[in-house]
């Protein structure tokens, strides 16, 4: 597998005119890789892909908010509670989520199976409340709509 | 929605989206780019200037202008880069998402236009990472117009960003793109003279690059006639927050904002009354449900109520809000967002929220609103980029617009709502960090490598 990794972050790198900047998909494509998140190893695989150092990667994946440094659940469900979200009842939205999965806001279902957070501004604040489902935005949700969401996660 | 104007951005979709390039092209699409093989990169750069377009990404800058800052090939031998700024995050904005769903075709043809503009033949895409859909569609209607081998030798990239309001700047945006954390530069050198790999680049937001499509196409002359001449053109207005019908609205600029609002957005929602508007995404100062009626959705209108139209994103906001909850979520976000190269703006920001929380659970004090507003000034202006000042600007607006709520909150030792505030109990991801993830957690040193 990390010889077809690294042969396809060579094939990242050969599009921009400068290596360096094929840090931050090779970052996107190793997570995936890693059942969502980046373990060291994942880090050390894109350093070595890219000729720079593990510390190097880990502090370009530390500066942004859809990589993960420890462990997520199978799936990640995120709930914008940005303004327009939030006055549009995104709260509600929230607490059905904890109630329908059993974990607080930032926590992993004991399981594994679903990480639950809120999020800054999803860029659909004209169909609030958005839930970003393993990245897939679910719009207009509402609170009634959780049980739902709960059970195709639960499936 | 308006009926006088036709729309522009969204022109030949029938309000759906057109996706398969011999549609787009039966529908009157491609016309521009055949025009613009015609033109030199001055004549291109004239009709920009005579339509005066000027940036939808949120400066308002001029959009022609802005091209003739980057140096001819011969007094800069470097590769020149186009780059287009499509990581929009600020809040209330979805507007670039629907434009690069439903015109997908209009917006590539804008590239490769402005792309001659500025004699370049390599242009980078940052979409922000959250976006997949959008991703597909542009990938999918970049490979059309590649087999069609309209593209000219001009290669495209779509680059995906991760997460980073910041990556919004531009400055930020080309550190990311060159695989840096995405944290502003000093200006100058501006992007136009040492911008993406250290040479000349121009950095444009979506809708701009999207609307120099039919510029070309009917002539920046003509483009010019629509909306204020300080203001020219139609603008995508993204509505949002305690309306009927939120959505994006295309509608021409000067358009008064109260019909927004109730003719085009069915007014407020659960029969509620306005108490505020924020008019241009949530870096811009409030207005109140009074000075509301009496705007209209242009620069300059804008401008003398003290505001700005920033990214064009109008979100609603109701009686029920508490207007300290409100600037505490604001905060909150600017707080999360910080990249922590400033430092008036890392400490301001999360001080900014703190001094409203304690203002919020009635321990502030009239010192407590003194010093929010102190901070703020200290803020202001004394960062590489504005996003310190955005939260500055936008709390001191609360403020001075809502004083009597502040003062009741000081005065009355608690929030006036008593728990029935519409922003209640909302769960920023700041709050999940401080409560959750202890310093332990967060320096996890990796293991040497040998």
């Amino acid at each position: 597998m990390s010889s077809t990794f690294f042969d396809e972050v060579q094939r990242l790198r050969a599009v921009y005119p400068e290596p360096r900047s094929a840090v931050l998909p090779a970052l996107r494509l190793a997570q995936e890789r890693h059942d969502g998140w980046l373990p060291e190893e994942a880090l050390r695989e894109v350093a070595d892909a890219l000729d720079e150092t593990p510390a190097y990667c880990l502090s370009i994946a530390s500066f942004y908010d859809m990589l993960h440094l420890e462990p997520v659940g199978e799936h990640l469900v995120e709930v914008c509670t940005n303004i327009s979200c939030a006055l549009s009842g995104a709260q509600d939205v929230v607490a059905a989520l904890e109630r329908g999965l059993g974990v607080h806001v930032g926590e992993t279902t004991e399981d594994g199976t679903v990480t639950l957070r809120t999020v800054e501004c999803l860029g659909g604040c004209g169909w609030a409340t958005v839930v970003a489902v393993d990245n897939h935005h679910r719009l207009h949700v509402r609170e009634d709509d959780v049980p739902e969401i709960v059970k195709e996660l639960r499936g | 929605m308006s009926a006088a104007t036709p729309e522009i951005v969204f022109a030949g979709t029938d309000g759906g989206a057109v996706t398969d390039l011999g549609d787009y092209e039966a529908r009157g699409g491609l016309v521009a780019l055949r025009r613009a093989l015609e033109l030199t990169p001055d004549e291109l750069i004239s009709e920009l200037n005579a339509s005066n377009l000027r940036g939808r990404g949120g400066a308002f800058f001029p959009t022609g202008r802005k091209w003739s800052f980057v140096p001819k090939p011969e007094q800069n031998p470097r590769p020149h880069y186009l780059v287009v700024n499509a990581d929009e995050s600020e809040p209330g904005t979805f507007k670039d998402r629907e434009i690069m769903l439903r015109v997908p075709f209009r917006f590539l043809e804008g590239c490769l236009i402005a792309a001659r503009a500025i004699e370049s033949t390599h242009v980078f895409v940052y979409i922000r990472g959250e976006y997949e859909r959008e991703f597909d569609v542009l990938v999918a209607a970049l490979e059309q117009m590649r087999r069609r081998k309209l593209l000219g030798g001009v290669t495209i990239v779509i680059h995906r960003g991760a997460g980073a309001y910041i990556c919004g700047e531009e400055t930020a945006l080309l550190e990311s793109l060159e695989g840096e954390r995405g944290q502003p530069r000093t200006k100058p050198p501006f992007p136009a003279i040492a911008g993406l790999y250290a040479s000349p680049t121009a950095v444009n937001n979506v809708e701009s690059i999207t609307t120099v499509t039919p510029i070309i196409e009917l002539g920046g002359a003509v483009y010019a006639e629509i909306g204020p001449e300080s203001s020219t053109g139609t603008r995508v207005f993204s509505l949002s927050g305690n309306v009927v019908r939120p959505g994006n609205y295309e509608l021409p600029h000067g358009f008064p904002l109260t019909d927004l609002i109730h003719d085009v957005g069915g007014g407020i929602a659960g029969g509620r009354s306005l108490k505020a508007v924020i008019p241009g995404g949530s870096s811009t100062p409030v207005l109140t449900a009074v000075e509301a009626e009496q705007v209209t959705l242009d620069f300059d209108s804008l401008a003398q109520a003290g505001t700005m139209i920033g990214s064009a994103a109008v979100i609603v906001i109701d009686d029920r809000c508490c207007m300290v909850q409100l600037g505490i979520r604001v905060s909150q976000f600017y707080e999360h967002e910080s990249c922590g190269k400033c430092t008036p703006c890392r400490v301001g920001t999360r001080w900014i929220t703190q001094i409203l929380k304690k203002i919020e659970s009635g321990h502030g004090t009239h010192a407590d609103l003194d010093l929010l507003l102190d901070v703020g000034e200290h803020v202001n202006g004394t960062c590489l980029c504005p996003l310190g000042d955005s939260d500055a600007i936008a709390v001191a607006s609360y403020v001075a617009k809502f004083r009597d709520e502040f003062l009741a909150h000081v005065d009355g030792e608690g929030c006036p709502f008593e728990g029935a505030s519409s922003l209640e109990g909302i769960v920023a991801p700041t709050d999940v960090h401080a409560a959750h993830v202890g310093p332990a957690q967060i320096a996890r040193p990796l293991e040497v490598v040998a």
